[in-house]
């Protein structure tokens, strides 16, 4: 029962990703003139610029060449970038960590605030904390990233000092703990070296809450009005009627079923906030993929960007099936309705 | 209640609708009139500006605020608050445009994927997915950097991210209205279905739209900027909020904070304004959704 309705969400998440490839290949092919030429870069050879355009199979149909397109990016071949000479695949392996590390700490950030504000802000709707969160989510929203970021490092490197030095994921002084998880801050704990895992959370701070900040508007938002959904339902009624606490109707039957909403968006929130990091990534020197895309597109170097998109967008695909499958598994009513 | 006013509702009723509406939400007022000042700044520009905003003056470069350059000079010695004033035509020019492109397209798309379901809906849906399947900044990236670096690129890519928001919601406005009274009136007419949906239908949909289209502008002003501060679209020496702020982050670690930090203000007003402003036209044209 569960496997076929696991079995059925893998399914339906084909047609996405096919329509992404196929968005993907149709901007690869876009490029005005001759697109080999712009994977080739500025200062190839004849010879070289004709090997490109043999791989990419330009001589030939279209559905052809989608079918190479496919067939490269099923080997994992993402072409090779200008800017540092090696495989993109490689590149973007090597730097994702970095982004995943800043993302997720970002999300942990945005969940630890903004749940427990949409939490109070329904438990007492029309109360000052419940202003404060409408408030919250309209400032932030109007706030770019990369402006936070700036405002932060000026106030709390600049102004105060407490922050390190913005620039990257350590201090040059440190050298990066053994990669495990390639997120530092793990990785230094896995081996309890306490001193580099304080440094690595340190230069974290600021540009996981620029980034955080993002999400925390639909999270708090999304927890209020899940929570305020829930509160009005007739079971709560009934465990209130029967003589319950607030506080215990509120943890042990209420938040239960308005988190599981709220758990439904966080794939979306966290594949939004990937995509968001590129501009974070850019304020902070911070070594991911996202600063990778940049240095690519300043420098027009198209194979290092298309890599990027497709490998964000498949990221993006596989995040939210995993979101769903988790789902399917955890909820009831959606293994019932599916 | 402005949905119950009815037809008593005469000449000055819609004074008196926006006046409540100022009165309960007094920042809609403070966001008309930020609203004001921002178009103001677009449309006049120069003229306001107290200086030249691309004229450079090497002796008076990085000058913190004073009272002839209020808000400083940059690394180059151009006035900041001319550049930011002259700034407001191109960033919020390029909101417009896109949000138009996306609103007339999305709008189109929508209401006929609504009206006709099958296989129009669904060539529609399935275009809507794949836009949706892209984390959107970087679908933006992608389109900028295959079509060219050029500022009409970047409204065409600002556009089409917003697409699939308009689509979802003409769809479903025009889903809710296929069968209502009036629509079917007008079939009874004799009306054929284009005439249905474009004189009757559509024009139902265009206040909700509207809330829609203000809620959006924001976000499009904030994509461009990005956009721009990553070094896309918009290139020195224009007056852009973006690529200012991107400029004057490499003054911050010396203290110059005045060249990052108005601009920036500027973008976050503008986008602040354009989010309440869509609040309060949401008040105004549909107070069943009022949160």
């Amino acid at each position: 029962m569960t496997i076929k309705l696991i079995g059925r969400r893998l399914a339906s998440a084909l047609p996405s990703l096919f329509f992404v490839l196929l968005m993907t290949f149709v901007m690869s092919r876009a490029l005005p003139g001759d697109p080999a030429a712009y994977f080739a870069g500025p200062s190839a050879t004849e010879a070289s610029v004709q090997e490109i355009r043999e791989k990419l199979g330009l001589d030939r149909s279209v559905m052809e060449q989608f079918g190479i397109y496919l067939g490269e990016l099923a080997r994992g071949d993402l072409g090779t970038s200008l800017n540092t000479g090696q495989p993109v695949t490689l590149d973007l392996l090597q730097r994702l960590p970095a982004s995943m590390e800043l993302t997720l700490f970002a999300l942990a950030f945005a969940v630890l605030i903004g749940m427990p504000l949409g939490i109070a802000a329904a438990a007492m709707p029309g109360s000052p904390v419940d202003h404060v969160c409408r408030a919250l989510s309209t400032i932030s929203a109007a706030f770019p990233g990369f402006f936070v970021g700036l405002l932060l490092v000026f106030v709390f490197y600049y102004l105060l000092g407490w922050a390190p030095s913005p620039v990257g994921r350590l201090e040059i002084w440190y050298s990066p703990p053994p990669a495990v998880t390639g997120m530092y801050v793990v990785d230094a704990m896995l081996i309890r070296d306490w001193e580099v895992a304080r440094a690595a959370f340190g230069q974290l701070i600021l540009p996981a809450i620029s980034l955080g900040l993002f999400a925390l508007a639909p999270i708090t938002r999304m927890t209020r009005a899940s929570l305020i959904g829930v509160l009005s339902s007739d079971f709560i009624q009934a465990a209130r009627a029967n003589g319950l606490s607030v506080g215990q109707v509120l943890v042990t039957y209420a938040l239960r079923n308005a988190l599981l909403p709220v758990v439904n968006i966080l794939g979306m929130i966290f594949s939004f906030l990937l995509g968001a990091s590129v501009l974070i990534e850019q304020v902070f020197g911070w070594p991911g993929v996202g600063r990778y895309a940049v240095e690519a597109v300043i420098t027009s170097d198209y194979a290092a960007i298309q890599g990027f998109v497709v490998a964000m967008a498949i990221i993006y695909v596989l995040l939210n099936l995993a979101v769903d499958v988790l789902n399917t598994l955890v909820d009831p009513r959606v293994r019932y309705e599916g | 209640m402005t949905d119950i006013a009815g037809p008593a509702r005469r000449g000055g009723g819609h004074l008196r609708t926006l006046r409540h509406v100022f009165a309960e939400n007094p920042l809609t007022l403070f966001a008309l009139v930020l609203f004001v000042l921002l178009v103001a700044a677009a449309v006049f520009g120069e003229l306001i500006a107290p200086y030249d905003p691309l004229a450079t003056n090497s002796d008076r470069a990085l000058e913190p605020p004073s009272f002839a350059h209020p808000f400083g000079t940059d690394h180059l010695g151009r006035d900041v608050l001319s550049r930011v004033i002259v700034a407001a035509r191109i960033d919020l020019g390029i909101a417009v445009c896109a949000v138009a492109l996306s609103f007339g397209v999305g709008l189109l798309l929508g209401a006929y994927a609504g009206y006709f379901g099958g296989w129009t809906d669904r060539i529609v849906g399935r275009f809507v997915d794949a836009i949706m399947a892209f984390p959107l900044f970087v679908l933006a990236m992608g389109i900028v950097s295959a079509l060219g670096n050029t500022l009409w690129n970047i409204v065409l890519a600002t556009a089409i991210i917003n697409l699939p928001f308009y689509i979802r919601f003409a769809r479903a406005e025009i889903n809710a209205r296929r069968d209502a009274g009036f629509a079917e009136a007008a079939r009874l007419g004799g009306n054929g279905p284009f005439r249905v949906l474009h004189g009757h239908l559509i024009p139902n949909i265009l206040p909700p739209m509207m809330v829609q289209v203000s809620l959006n502008m924001g976000w499009a002003i904030l994509n461009a900027a990005g956009l721009s501060f990553i070094g896309l679209g918009v290139r020195p020496p224009t007056p852009e909020w973006g690529i200012m702020v991107s400029e004057g982050a490499n003054y911050i670690f010396s203290g110059e904070w005045w060249i990052f930090l108005f601009p920036g203000t500027a973008l976050v007003l503008s986008v602040f304004c354009f989010n309440l402003l869509g609040d309060g036209l949401r008040d105004l044209f549909d107070p069943r959704r009022r949160t």
